[in-house]
């Protein structure tokens, strides 16, 4: 028998207004992005708005199909995810290292701790002007500012992960027979590591919203100069499919780095 | 048991004149305490008596202000294998498997892999979850912890088991079994055991001798045999009459020092 008694109640959120199956979920999604394309394509073929500030759908695929016929958008796309690469790697082995220096000893602290914080409310986009003027208005300025942006998460979340330690934790190494040195690699640097995990993604976001900042600013490839320069040449198609690159390019390194935490950390969520 | 043969005998802990001040509060007061080799011990008494410094002092954890504590004859200085310590948060490193947890002790002395699995084998049956030796504590339930916890604590082959209130979180249910199954491994392992409790029904199901300890300062009031026999009933007349004996003295232990125990 199939009585719908006999199934229990339907899943509901705290308020008892019941949850959507992932059916009706796809279908809503479906909905929603048909309705907004359909109204995009109205408003750009009906002549609403002029086709100049918008284009339609058909424009930008367009757009994408050339650019990748004649090797731009790959090229635009290698030239952004290198530098974001380049830059959060060297915010990564400067973050992490001075914050684990930080965690451990109160006088690296109480040096450091200071300036950070005098550092910490200035914008990574502020520091541009600067960053040209020392490092020219190549590829090094660019690493420099995105380095700067992707640093201040990945430090100030490794010193989170440092007071984090949990003294019965340490308490039980010890009482095990653990020695200061065994203590910081099995307790405390175990303990910080998620924070490190977490560090890395929200430096990760940053560093690439520096990386478009500083493109848009000066540079001569990466997909801010795209759109910069669709810009320039009123191709609106092609800030269109600029922005979407974008946003997919950052989307799926954050995607990336959400995968290598759940791996990492399988002992938290499992 | 043959793998019984390689255990370390137990070691009698001798505390002398033992004094812990924090500022100006004194968490101990000239506390004398000795505990035979292979004796259970419980140390019983109200919050702020001092049973938890003890047992913190013993394991080194805690410096003494004054007096000192001798385990197997050798002054306490500093945290040590010798000592194995379970606390009531089961402080599991949540890192690390099951196995890998029970292991940690004789991985540090640089047991080789092939006796690292025979430890961890060995002692998570001991204490019945074998078959749980690859999650993670965040899969167990309170009571499975406290039970890794504890063969974690017994696989570093301790000369004496320090448990600070190991059941107090959990559910009466569980830990009237957990009780009974620690006993078992007591009986089978013959360590040193000091339990601090602040249940007397505990005290009185597990202990050789009891320690019912005053707060303000924190010091000792009375040392109780208990002379029940084992395996002891939780419903037999001789225990409810200890539980009486010893109910007696903590009711006591709020009025001045001067005053007589209770007739008993």
């Amino acid at each position: 028998m199939s009585s719908p008694l006999s199934e229990g109640p339907r899943p509901t959120d705290a308020l008892g207004t019941p949850l959507l199956t992932r059916r009706q979920r796809m279908l809503l999604a479906f909905a929603s992005l048909l309705v907004t394309l359909t109204l995009w394509w109205l408003a750009s073929a009906s002549g609403w708005v002029d086709k100049i500030l918008l284009p339609s759908p058909r424009d930008v695929v367009a757009a994408l199909q050339s650019s990748i016929a004649d090797g731009s958008l790959l090229k635009n796309v290698i030239a952004s995810l290198r530098r974001v690469l380049e830059g959060f790697a060297v915010a990564f082995v400067v973050a992490v290292p001075l914050g684990i220096a930080m965690g451990v000893s109160r006088i690296v602290y109480g040096l450091a701790d200071p300036l950070l914080e005098l550092l910490r409310p200035i914008p990574p986009i502020a520091v541009i002007p600067l960053a040209i003027l020392w490092f020219g208005i190549d590829e090094l300025s660019k690493v420099f500012i995105i380095a700067y942006g992707a640093f201040f998460p990945i430090l100030v979340n490794t010193l989170a992960g440092f007071r984090e330690v949990d003294r019965v934790q340490v308490r039980a190494a010890q009482a095990l027979g653990a020695n200061r040195m065994h203590v910081f690699r099995d307790v405390v640097l175990r303990s910080a590591f998620p924070f490190m995990i977490v560090g890395a993604r929200l430096g990760m976001s940053m560093a690439f919203i520096v990386l478009v900042a500083a493109e848009l600013i000066a540079s001569s490839a990466g997909l801010g100069f795209m759109i910069s320069d669709a810009r320039y040449n009123f191709r609106t198609d092609q800030i269109f499919l600029g922005m979407a690159c974008i946003g997919a390019l950052g989307f799926a390194l954050n995607a990336l780095l959400l995968r290598v935490e759940r791996s990492l950390l399988k002992w938290k969520t499992s | 048991m043959n793998a019984s043969a390689v255990t370390v005998p137990a070691s009698s802990v001798d505390v002398r004149a033992l004094s812990v001040t924090y500022g100006a509060h004194a968490a101990l007061s000239k506390v004398t305490l000795e505990v035979r080799a292979g004796e259970f011990i419980c140390l019983l008494g109200p919050s702020g008596c001092g049973k938890t410094t003890l047992l913190n002092t013993i394991a080194g954890f805690v410096r003494a202000s004054a007096g000192e504590v001798l385990v197997g004859g050798k002054a306490v200085t500093g945290p040590g294998a010798d000592r194995g310590m379970v606390f009531q948060e089961y402080a599991l490193f949540p890192w690390f498997t099951v196995e890998q947890n029970v292991q940690y002790g004789p991985r540090l002395r640089g047991v080789n892999n092939t006796a690292l699995q025979e430890i961890s084998d060995r002692y998570l049956k001991l204490v019945h979850l074998e078959e749980t030796r690859h999650r993670y504590a965040s899969q167990l339930s309170g009571g499975q912890r406290q039970r890794v916890a504890i063969a974690r604590a017994l696989a570093n082959q301790p000369k004496i088991l320090l448990m600070d209130e190991p059941f107090g979180a959990l559910d009466a249910m569980t830990r009237e079994s957990l009780q009974e199954e620690l006993l078992r491994i007591w009986e089978a392992e013959r360590r040193t055991c000091l339990f601090v409790t602040h249940s007397i029904g505990e005290a009185v199901f597990l202990a050789d001798t009891i320690v019912v300890m005053q707060a303000h300062p924190g010091r000792i009031q009375v040392v109780l045999e208990n002379t029940l026999a084992r395996p002891r009933e939780r419903t037999s007349d001789a225990y409810f009459a200890m539980y009486r004996k010893v109910d007696g003295y903590l009711r006591t232990a709020h009025r001045p020092a001067s005053e007589a125990p209770p007739a008993a």
